[in-house]
């Protein structure tokens, strides 16, 4: 944990910023998973520009084709082409899981680190509904949101960011309980700066990159459960190009075209595989162990 | 110590209690309830306040409540909509079948587990440990239904040795489901043995570089001996608590390779359930899989507290 004071002289963001992502790229692993994640969210953002047909376009005269020169990954069972439905799968995946960190992140830090500072009764009434949340198996919470609110992304990226957002709290609760008995935030509180002070220039420069590691590590979970959704058919709905759903729609069909299955097999687990070593050299970069934590 | 087990019972009783909170206002809360989906486009009128009576919910919400968590803590969850069965007769063959996957996946993974993990971490950084840490990282990393699609590819369509689908009845003897379960255990436990050996392997490595190793190292105690007697004891009394929470964290990847195998156990009961809005099934199944979640804990936290006096006297960690 990063909960000792500073001796050196404050640095600035961007130098900071840089030395993380200098060390990051100094072990093999970061700096493969760093390449993967690029790469993915560049193909995200511009493959729409250039990819060779469309991707809802049916064929029935071109059902299942082997790759070839003109369909590079062959066609699925409507003829559509899946090299372009691969390169645009990443599109979705990305979007909602990326907001979805990005709310798990801010709920789950600010709860956590008003547990943590607050402390007493409302923090033991909090902890025990955040432990309520954990023991319901997250597949059939987000089951039952997702079925009875519809499957679209404006209630996927919420529902996900806040089922995630539980771990969180627990890691921003416990990074507040390391800070908050040091000296500084004594005298801080014995110069009489208010709560949201105290808040923001004393723990949050302290927790900040437990959160953000944590939020690191929740961000390939939360891929890896949309993907799951979609999978059992309540992510994202067709014709819209989802791994998941390429990968359970060409399934039953793999024995005679297996590569129609294994394109978006390969670009989601490329992609899980990117994002999980980059939150693990992020995490080293920061000097925090997560090797001991418990997969919940 | 007493009081101690007793404060654990109760706070896993209250996080019961909080579940079956959660999930009926959730239900109660969310548009749309059961006599609504059941009757689709003729929900309005005599007919729905016909259904509200059949099924009771024209009672205001806490009654219902008390009722339902009455017949809950005597072991009767009430009707199901779809096929109008009790849903303990539903459950009671699902129940046994995911039994059946989740006692062979632990037998099979635990020990499995342990020795990669040992191995991994005597070794450490050595041939051994890149091999299977390389391999034990892809499969924690890799989603359930990605490894278990993988899976039916290559061994069952590619190599044609095992039946890719399992084709049983519900009601089905374990005898006739032992031959089918093979690649489902495989599929479970790849993932369960990968996530337990890192987490052995760590706190072997944490062990290993402790004082009174170092201190029976210098002592010149022979290395396997101290490995045996030093080491291991201290080292899987932490891994217990991970055991734990890797099975109940599994509970809901069992969702996903069940459905991929089409084993007619729990969790394909949760995706069949929730398609038909079966309300009152779902009901029942979250409080039974966070009872299973709890207990889980439970237990490795008795176990904890039994093998390690230490913390007999203090506050169990949380």
């Amino acid at each position: 944990m990063n909960s000792t004071i500073k001796e050196e002289k404050p640095k600035n963001t961007i130098s900071k910023v840089l030395e993380v992502i200098l060390t990051m790229v100094s072990r093999p692993s970061g700096l493969i998973g760093l390449i993967i994640l690029i790469f993915h969210v560049t193909l995200a953002i511009t493959s729409p520009l250039y990819v060779p047909h469309d991707y809802k376009a049916i064929d029935p005269s071109l059902m299942l084709q082997p790759p070839s020169s003109e369909y590079w990954f062959g066609t699925d069972s409507l003829g559509r082409d899946v090299f372009t439905r691969t390169i645009l799968g990443g599109r979705t995946a990305l979007t909602v899981t990326f907001f979805g960190s990005l709310i798990a992140l801010l709920w789950g830090g600010a709860v956590g680190i008003f547990c943590g500072l607050v402390g007493g009764k409302i923090d033991d009434v909090v902890m025990r509904i955040i432990d309520a949340f954990l023991s319901i198996p997250w597949i059939l919470a987000m089951l039952l949101i997702v079925s009875l609110l519809g499957t679209s992304i404006i209630v996927l990226i919420p529902a996900l960011g806040f089922f995630y957002g539980k771990g969180i709290v627990r890691v921003a609760r416990a990074a507040t309980h390391d800070v908050i008995a040091k000296d500084f935030i004594v005298s801080a509180r014995a110069r009489g700066h208010s709560n949201f002070s105290i808040i923001w220039n004393e723990i949050l420069p302290n927790v900040r990159d437990a959160i953000m590691v944590e939020g690191a590590m929740r961000w390939s979970w939360m891929l890896l459960g949309f993907s799951s959704l979609s999978f059992l058919g309540f992510g994202v709905s067709p014709p819209t190009p989802d791994w998941g759903l390429m990968i359970s729609n060409a399934r039953g069909l793999m024995s005679f075209a297996y590569w129609s299955v294994l394109a978006p097999i390969f670009g989601l687990s490329s992609l899980i595989i990117g994002i999980n070593l980059t939150a693990d050299a992020f995490a080293k970069a920061l000097g925090i162990d997560r090797s001991t934590k418990a997969p919940v | 110590m007493l009081i101690l087990v007793l404060k654990r019972i109760l706070l896993g009783l209250i996080t019961l209690f909080i579940v079956s909170l959660i999930t009926f206002v959730g239900v109660e809360v969310l548009p749309g309830d059961a006599c609504t989906t059941y009757l689709e486009r003729e929900a309005y009128g005599a007919a729905l306040e016909a259904c509200y009576k059949r099924l009771g919910l024209d009672i205001p919400a806490y009654e219902r409540y008390v009722n339902w968590a009455v017949g809950v803590i005597q072991g009767d969850f009430g009707y199901s909509l779809s096929g109008e069965m009790k849903i303990n007769d539903v459950l009671g063959p699902r129940v046994k079948n995911s039994l059946v996957l989740a006692s062979a996946s632990i037998l099979i993974g635990i020990p499995i587990a342990l020795l990669l993990g040992i191995i991994t971490a005597l070794w450490r950084d050595k041939l051994p440990d890149i091999i299977i840490s390389t391999f034990t990282i892809f499969s924690m990393t890799i989603p359930e239904f990605i490894s278990a699609t993988l899976l039916i590819l290559i061994v069952a369509i590619w190599l044609e040795w095992l039946p890719g689908i399992v084709i049983v009845p519900t009601g089905a003897s374990i005898s006739e489901l032992l031959p089918n379960i093979i690649l489902p255990v495989i599929a479970i436990s790849m993932i369960m043995t990968a996530h337990m050996a890192r987490m052995v392997r760590s706190s072997v490595i944490q062990v290993m570089s402790s004082d009174y190793v170092q201190m029976a190292i210098l002592k010149g105690v022979p290395y396997w001996k101290m490995v045996f007697k030093h080491v291991l004891p201290n080292a899987l009394l932490p891994a217990i608590n991970v055991v734990a929470l890797t099975i109940a964290w599994l509970l809901g990847g069992v969702v996903v390779t069940e459905v991929v195998f089409n084993y007619p156990g729990l969790g394909r009961l949760v995706i069949e359930s929730i398609s038909n809005r079966d309300l009152p099934v779902v009901q029942a199944l979250a409080i039974i899989l966070a009872s299973i979640y709890v207990v889980i804990n439970l237990i490795a936290d008795l176990l904890t507290l039994m093998l390690n006096p230490r913390l007999k006297s203090l506050q169990i960690k949380k």
